[in-house]
């Protein structure tokens, strides 16, 4: 992370528009969460919102549908009842004319008339009328005639205008108002022309108040909602417990799937019918049954091979130290040899020595692979043990002539880990550093923070090719195949020092340039197997010779993951 | 002559091996290689030391260390070929003083050898005190009021080691090469399983000790002497 540029301004603002749209969007998201996890959620609030539009449609349908019935028989019978009047009216008019037109009377004859039509209408009256004079009469001051102090006003203009252009019937809905205080009502007005001799020509409205149809209507409305509401209700209740039938399962299911990838192969889903559930059930059982079957024979299988491991090392391990006891007294007896046995038993010592090197390291790295590796961690000073570890390289460093330098902390690092095993990859490291550093310093350095503590050894020598310092944990590998085997080492040392530190949960982890030498970091968690997010020390040293730096992704292998 | 060693091994080519180095270092080998006759073997020779191997035919080699540790604090060295941490563990709590992984070699095995038969080396006078215990280092005994404590002599040396320096913390590796005599890094469980059998002999609570305490991270310190 080091090498790459800082940030650019634009860079930065960019990255804060989007942490603001971040925040923004953050209920948002939420909401989309729940939506997209719970399926309670999602079936309920589908089924609320789908008869909730259902419920709409239908009430506007319905409500239609009564609005339309119940006017339409009003209608009906007020247009019926308009005509009955229209006729009446024209009857007494006429008979008035014939009992000879006294003009003084025109007020009483226009006023009988109404009167008398008025009270067809019976009390309290079902509707009003009114007796309007057409303008552009011949005779000014027309006498004009309303029941009830129905107002003028509640006759729309648009009437008005069809009666006198059309000469006959019309109707229409208007509001009915009132020369008093009483409130306007709904109506519906039926208007016909009619001629009075000798007084001119008027105009007869009946005015039906709608005021029952409307009160019968809001009843209708206010009892759909109700009983709309009340059902989206009961539907989303019942789309809820349908929902429960079903997610119950499969949430059991789930969690008992939880428990059983937690390691607890008996666990086993209760099977209730023989329902669809049911037969999910008894799937996920024999699911079950087959996995725990095949882990319990690759566990038998690993237990044949631990055992296997532990006998071919007592077995092979029996007679080498036979041999090995033998070696020695002959080796320490070897002046007394001629030279050429004496020399024997000189290479029958070293090369015993090679081969229980490699032996102990064939058995450790079985183990691993047996899964029969232990963690026994305790809490160790890492500064301290890095100290016995730099005094055991000691003779190795000298007979090569580099020198050993340790750079710690003076307060201790207490992390618990597994000395015996950091202890291992130390020695390991200390002496891959000594044997490949062409005898300048190599440097040892401990560091700590909070959460972790990291070890690294750097050495100056012939350091590592691009892409290497991936292989060098390969078992067996060989920086240079062509390079004898004389230096020493089994070619596991590496492997089973990574191997170390992924049974810690930590990080092993190398770093070289040619001809700038190498640098082996150890990083391990203070407590025992947690994560590890970041490492106290560098990858990369700080005195490496930056011109001749090598892009870090060829140069840091990925830690392994667990 | 410094001393009889008994060789528990099935292995006659190793035991004899094992002869040949031993008489070479000055020492007196029995041998039995039968792990149920080892007991009786034990009996008879009254050895000095015992070379015990883990792995026996007849009998485990733990049950035997078990069978004479019941009956005597003689030092015993498991001879074993695994390195596993629980065989050795078990190896150790089953009685053994200390180990030797095989391959090993002869000169690993005389010292271990030698130290375990090496006589206290600084045989101070007078008496030690350590918690509520008190120490006849040259009568080799410890007591609580009139009672007797019985220790190994292992036993005996670590809790002498800690009582000495009441002051001092002791690293594990410390004790390894106070007690043990090893003069580099070795097996620090070795301190671990034999501080873990002296404080269920010593300690009135082992889950609590108050004579042997844990100093984290360091190692083991004595306890306020006098104390309850």
């Amino acid at each position: 992370m080091t090498d790459l540029e800082s940030p650019s301004a634009g860079d930065r603002i960019w990255s804060g528009l989007l942490s603001s749209r971040d925040v923004a969007t953050r209920p948002f998201r939420r909401a989309r969460h729940g939506w997209r996890s719970s399926l309670y959620l999602r079936v309920v609030l589908t089924t609320l919102a789908l008869s909730l539009v259902v419920l709409v449609v239908l009430a506007q349908f319905l409500l239609g549908r009564v609005t339309d019935g119940l006017l339409a028989a009003k209608e009906r019978s007020a247009l019926d009842e308009a005509r009955a009047g229209l006729a009446q009216a024209q009857l007494l008019a006429d008979a008035a004319e014939r009992g000879g037109g006294d003009p003084v009377s025109n007020v009483a004859l226009v006023d009988g008339i109404a009167r008398q039509l008025a009270n067809r209408a019976g009390n309290p009256s079902i509707y009003e009328v009114l007796l309007l004079g057409s303008p552009g009469n011949l005779i000014s001051d027309v006498p004009e005639f309303g029941s009830n102090q129905v107002s003028a006003a509640s006759v729309p203009v648009a009437l008005r205008e069809a009666v006198r252009d059309k000469q006959r019937q019309s109707s229409t809905y208007t509001e009915i108002t009132y020369a008093d205080d009483r409130v306007a009502v709904p109506g519906f007005a039926v208007g016909a022309p009619l001629a009075l001799p000798e007084v001119g020509s008027y105009e007869l409205y009946y005015l039906f108040p709608l005021s029952q149809e409307a009160d019968t209507l809001a009843l209708v409305k206010r009892t759909l909602a109700v009983a709309g509401i009340a059902l989206v209700l009961l539907l989303g209740g019942i789309a809820w417990l349908v929902t429960r039938q079903v997610v119950s399962p499969v949430r059991m299911a789930a969690r008992t799937a939880e428990q059983f990838s937690a390691g607890r192969l008996e666990e086993r889903m209760a099977v209730v019918g023989e329902d669809d559930l049911a037969k999910l059930a008894t799937s996920f059982n024999q699911m079950a049954s087959s996995l725990q079957g095949q882990i319990r024979q690759l566990e038998d299988l690993s237990r044949v091979q631990r055992r296997f491991v532990s006998d071919v090392s007592h077995e092979l391990r029996t007679p080498l130290t036979t041999v090995r006891m033998a070696a020695d007294v002959l080796h320490d007896a070897r002046q007394d040899f001629d030279p050429a046995t004496s020399r024997s038993a000189e290479l029958l010592q070293t090369q015993l020595d090679r081969f229980e090197l490699l032996l102990a390291d064939l058995l450790e790295i079985s183990r691993y692979d047996a899964g029969a590796a232990l963690l026994e961690a305790e809490p160790v000073d890492l500064v301290e043990l890095a100290r016995r570890s730099l005094e055991a390289a000691e003779p190795h460093a000298e007979r090569k002539g580099s020198e050993l330098v340790l750079e710690a902390p003076t307060t201790p690092c207490i992390a618990v880990v597994d000395g015996r095993r950091v202890s291992r990859i130390l020695t390991n490291l200390l002496g891959n550093a000594v044997e490949h550093g062409e005898g300048r310093p190599v440097l040892l350095t401990v560091a700590a923070d909070r959460h972790a503590v990291a070890i690294s050894v750097r050495d100056h020598g012939v350091g590592l090719r691009p892409g290497e310092s991936a292989l060098v944990f390969n078992r067996f590998w060989r920086a240079d195949p062509a390079r004898a085997r004389s230096t020493g080492g089994t070619g596991l040392g590496l492997a089973i020092a990574l191997e170390d530190a992924h049974l810690h949960g930590g990080w092993l982890q190398g770093w070289g340039v040619p001809g700038d030498g190498c640098n082996f970091r150890l990083t391990l968690p203070r407590k025992s197997r947690a994560d590890l997010e970041g490492s106290p020390l560098p990858l990369e040293p700080t005195d490496a010779r930056t011109d001749r730096r090598v892009p870090l992704a060829a140069a840091a292998p990925v830690p392994r993951v667990r | 002559m410094k001393g009889r060693v008994l060789v528990v091994d099935d292995d006659t080519a190793l035991a004899e091996m094992l002869g040949i180095v031993l008489r070479g270092e000055g020492f007196e080998p029995f041998f039995c290689f039968d792990g149920a006759k080892a007991f009786d073997a034990f009996r008879e020779t009254r050895p000095d030391l015992v070379l015990l191997d883990l792995m026996l035919p007849g009998r485990d080699g733990i049950d035997v260390a078990k069978q004479i540790r019941a009956e005597s604090g003689v030092p015993i060295v498991m001879l074993t070929a695994k390195g596993d941490t629980i065989d050795v563990v078990l190896g150790l709590e089953s009685g053994a003083d200390d180990y030797v992984v095989k391959p090993f070699k002869p000169k690993e095995l005389v010292a271990r050898v030698r130290a375990r038969l090496r006589p206290s080396q600084d045989p101070a006078q007078g008496a030690l005190s350590i918690g509520d215990l008190t120490i006849d280092v040259a009568g080799h005994a410890v007591r609580r009021g009139q009672e007797l404590i019985n220790l190994t002599p292992l036993e005996f040396d670590l809790l002498v080691a800690l009582a000495r320096k009441p002051w001092q913390v002791f690293t594990r590796e410390l004790l390894l090469d106070q007690v043990w005599g090893y003069r580099h890094a070795a097996d620090t469980r070795l301190v671990n399983v034999h501080v873990q059998r002296l404080r269920s002999k010593i300690e009135r609570d082992p889950e609590n000790p108050e004579i042997v305490v844990t100093v984290r991270g360091v190692g083991y310190k004595a306890g306020a002497s006098g104390g309850e």
